[in-house]
């Protein structure tokens, strides 16, 4: 909200003046907060990892064949996108900064466009497990018959099909969060003097990004030792 | 003036004129308290009498007139109501909002705005609990820890029960960053972090623990939804899961929640005892210190929790060490407090007497919390009744009454109006004798091996339970009448004046009482102090036109 505001002043005993920070205009309050609300993504996707990595040491040798069954090179091809969308989203905020509007948006815009590519190709991994058997609820992920999987493998496509898809509904808000901000600029909400809207949701396509990279090697890197027969992974 | 600030922020969407639309999209922290309690305290008493029906249930052993099915489930809504809709967000979302931006000189919390949506949230969250009651086969009966692999199994309304506390959490987390950015960047200016007044470092421990538990508990509960939905198997051991790991995910949130729960209370009691014994508090910065290292080892102690569910000795041990800890920072808390009022001039004034009745009860709480904690005893006493008495004594008689007490201290600043001192007093003896009635039985009839969760017990319970059915009657009827005296204040009460009790803290250097919509007329600066009495009597003075000192 644009509005004029001026800072209080409050006089102590020798008469000396101080400028009261309001909530109005508080630009590192709004940082601040964005930050904190970052550590709760990171809690949320760390007590993830560390069910992941406690399944691990229960079923090392089934971790490893499940993730050597995971296709790396689209795995590695959207790790690739996602640095691009951050380089060109910190890029936008780096013009926004130096009064670039035009500039700013275009990046935005290449942002979300690497985005939709990231979510494509998700889409593209996901159809090619699901045609080899392998997804939430098709039968080779239940326990206890003949057709499905060792223990360690349910767990290993159970987590990465839950944390892929948080981190993709993530992308998805992400894509969301762009429009509106595009929406704001275009209004002159989000200008060079006001963009901490655009900081903070540039914060948040970092933390998006850094997800994806710990859940990138988590995932696909650490089966890439050994071949497994019958995988899905394209080499 | 306050025409400008009503205009342009007062509510959230537009400037809607009539009263009722001001009252729902108001950003006004004092507003948006006032309506946390009004509804917390709506859920509070459906808990009650929820409890009391399980009471009337017990009275005799065998079944009265309600099946064990239904007894899950009562016992279930009680403690998701209490716990996830009232105790957990209780103090730091109604005094929390109200006193906290008074008690920093600031003019609201750093996000009026997100702090009026993370009210709605909390609504959404109480409406999806509710609607669980009255869909398909009724309110969850997992107990309020929906424990797998029982939780992923009963066909009654579990996932509305788990998206209802994920919602609840993501109010609470926003609560949490809304006070912890407030309290970093609108401080009065002077103001240090060692010249806060002690409930804001209540308030500001308890906002990191909401930032930093609820995350984890936020996603164990999705992790058992996808679990319900999709078997995605993590706590199903039918495909390798380990049931025993949800129960370390939720206690490393839970269990932090019981800090969460007692250090705003901590909080009220370091503003009441000063106040009535007219002395500046003994040991100041040990207490700010402790409420934080207290909710630092809390994070270290979940496991204790776990001694019966199949945990390795060794974890068991470090466990039982870890928790001992906690009791260290609580101790220097209570031995502060009673060093204050030692040679102070004490005034036993309503909230006063709740204060000096919880050190009581808190302390019976704390001490039975000692017990459990040994590895050997809890063999014995996990589940029993022994334990459903300690965490009432240290909730209710800790944090409710605490909160209580807080009632009673900020009536006159929220209302303008004072209760009368008399019958406030005959409510809280009613609820002190009628509380220990209740629940102390239970530690008696817990050791001889009582269990908790039970719709039936052996004939030789019965005493137990028909005592603790005399004292819940005495309670309720406590209860009912404290708040018949808070109705009566606010419509008929005297008119108050904003310092009655010769208080110190910012909160009480307001220019009307209620406080008008900007707070401070003007932000003091602050370079005192927050309990500064001298022969009884606060130093700092104000000048509430110009709000400078004029001692």
């Amino acid at each position: 909200m644009s509005h004029e505001y001026v800072p209080e002043i409050a006089t102590d005993r020798d008469g000396n003046q101080h400028e009261v920070q309001g909530w109005q205009d508080d630009f590192y309050g709004g940082k601040l907060g964005f930050w904190l609300f970052m550590f709760t993504e990171v809690m949320m996707f760390g007590a993830m990892f560390l069910t992941l990595a406690y399944y691990n040491s229960l079923h090392p040798q089934d971790f490893l064949e499940a993730s050597a069954s995971l296709n790396r090179w689209l795995g590695g091809f959207n790790t690739v996108i996602l640095l691009v969308s951050a380089l060109t989203m910190g890029l936008g905020l780096l013009k926004m900064r130096a009064g670039d509007v035009k500039g700013a948006k275009l990046m935005i815009w290449a942002t979300i466009l690497l985005a939709i590519v990231f979510l494509g190709v998700k889409a593209i991994e996901w159809t090619a497990e699901y045609n080899h058997g392998v997804f939430l609820g098709l039968p080779a992920m239940q326990g206890g018959h003949e057709g499905s999987m060792p223990f360690g493998k349910i767990l290993f496509f159970g987590m990465y099909f839950t944390m892929t898809g948080l981190h993709g509904f993530h992308i998805i808000i992400g894509i969301g969060l762009m429009i509106w901000l595009l929406k704001r600029i275009n209004s002159g909400k989000v200008s060079p003097e006001h963009h901490i809207l655009h900081w903070n949701i540039a914060l948040y396509w970092d933390i998006v990004h850094l997800i994806w990279v710990f859940v990138f090697p988590y995932y696909y890197m650490i089966g890439a030792g050994i071949t497994v027969a019958g995988g899905h992974g394209g080499h | 003036m306050s025409k400008t600030y009503f205009d342009e922020t007062h509510c959230a969407i537009g400037h809607p004129k009539s009263k009722f639309m001001q009252w729902m999209l108001t950003v006004d922290h004092k507003r948006i308290g006032i309506m946390y309690a009004a509804v917390m305290f709506t859920f509070f008493f459906v808990a009650v009498f929820t409890a009391f029906a399980m009471r009337l249930e017990l009275f005799a052993p065998g079944a009265q007139y309600m099946d064990g099915d239904t007894f899950n489930q009562a016992f279930t809504l009680h403690g998701v109501i209490m716990i996830f809709l009232f105790v957990i967000p209780g103090i730091p979302a109604i005094f929390g909002n109200i006193v906290m931006p008074l008690m920093i000189g600031a003019k609201d919390v750093s996000f009026p705005r997100l702090n009026w949506f993370t009210f709605w949230l909390y609504i959404v969250g109480c409406g999806i609990a509710l609607t669980s009651i009255f869909l398909g086969e009724g309110v969850a009966d997992t107990g309020w820890t929906f424990y797998a692999p029982y939780s992923l199994n009963t066909g009654t309304n579990v996932i509305m029960a788990l998206v209802a506390a994920f919602v609840l959490g993501m109010a609470s987390i926003l609560t949490g960053l809304n006070f912890l950015v407030t309290i970093h960047r609108l401080r009065a200016p002077g103001m240090t972090f060692f010249k806060m007044p002690l409930f804001v470092w209540g308030i500001y421990a308890t906002a990191w623990i909401q930032l930093l538990a609820t995350p984890v508990v936020g996603i164990t509960l999705i992790l058992a939804i996808l679990e319900k939905y999709f078997g995605i198997g993590i706590f199903d051991p039918s495909k390798g899961g380990d049931p025993v790991l949800f129960q370390h995910l939720f206690w490393i949130y839970s269990h932090p929640a019981v800090y969460l729960m007692i250090l705003p209370a901590f909080g009220i009691m370091s503003e009441i005892i000063p106040t009535f014994s007219r002395k500046e508090i003994f040991g100041y910065r040990t207490i700010a210190l402790s409420s934080a290292s207290i909710a630092g080892i809390g994070y270290l102690v979940w496991g204790h929790h776990l001694y019966t569910s199949g945990m390795s000795d060794t974890a068991k041990s470090v466990f039982s060490f870890l928790t001992f800890f906690v009791a260290i920072p609580t101790g220097v808390k209570f031995y502060d407090w009673v060093a204050t009022m030692y040679q102070g001039k004490i005034v036993l004034s309503t909230p006063m007497i709740w204060a000096l009745g919880t050190m009581i009860t808190f302390a019976i709480g704390g001490m039975t919390g000692i017990t459990i904690t040994m590895i050997g005893l809890d063999i014995h006493l996990q589940d029993t009744y022994y334990s459903v008495a300690h965490f009432h004594y240290a909730i209710l008689g800790g944090v409710v009454f605490l909160m209580f007490a807080g009632m009673h201290y900020w009536f006159p600043l929220i209302t303008g109006r004072m209760y009368d001192e008399g019958k406030a007093k005959i409510a809280f003896y009613l609820n002190f004798v009628g509380f220990n009635l209740l629940w102390f039985p239970m530690f008696i009839a817990g050791y001889y091996g009582m269990p908790r969760r039970y719709f039936d017990y052996l004939p030789e319970f019965q005493i137990y339970h028909q005592v603790s059915f005399v004292g819940a009657v005495i309670f309720i009827s406590g209860l009912i009448y404290m708040f018949f005296v808070f109705y009566k204040g606010w419509t008929k009460g005297e008119k108050a004046t904003p310092n009655p009790w010769n208080a110190t803290t910012l909160e009480w250097h307001l220019p009307t009482s209620p406080p008008p919509l900007e707070n401070h007329t003007k932000v003091p600066y602050v370079d005192f102090n927050p309990y500064e009495y001298h022969h009884g009597e606060p130093v700092v003075k104000f000048d509430y036109k110009t709000m400078q000192r004029i001692d």
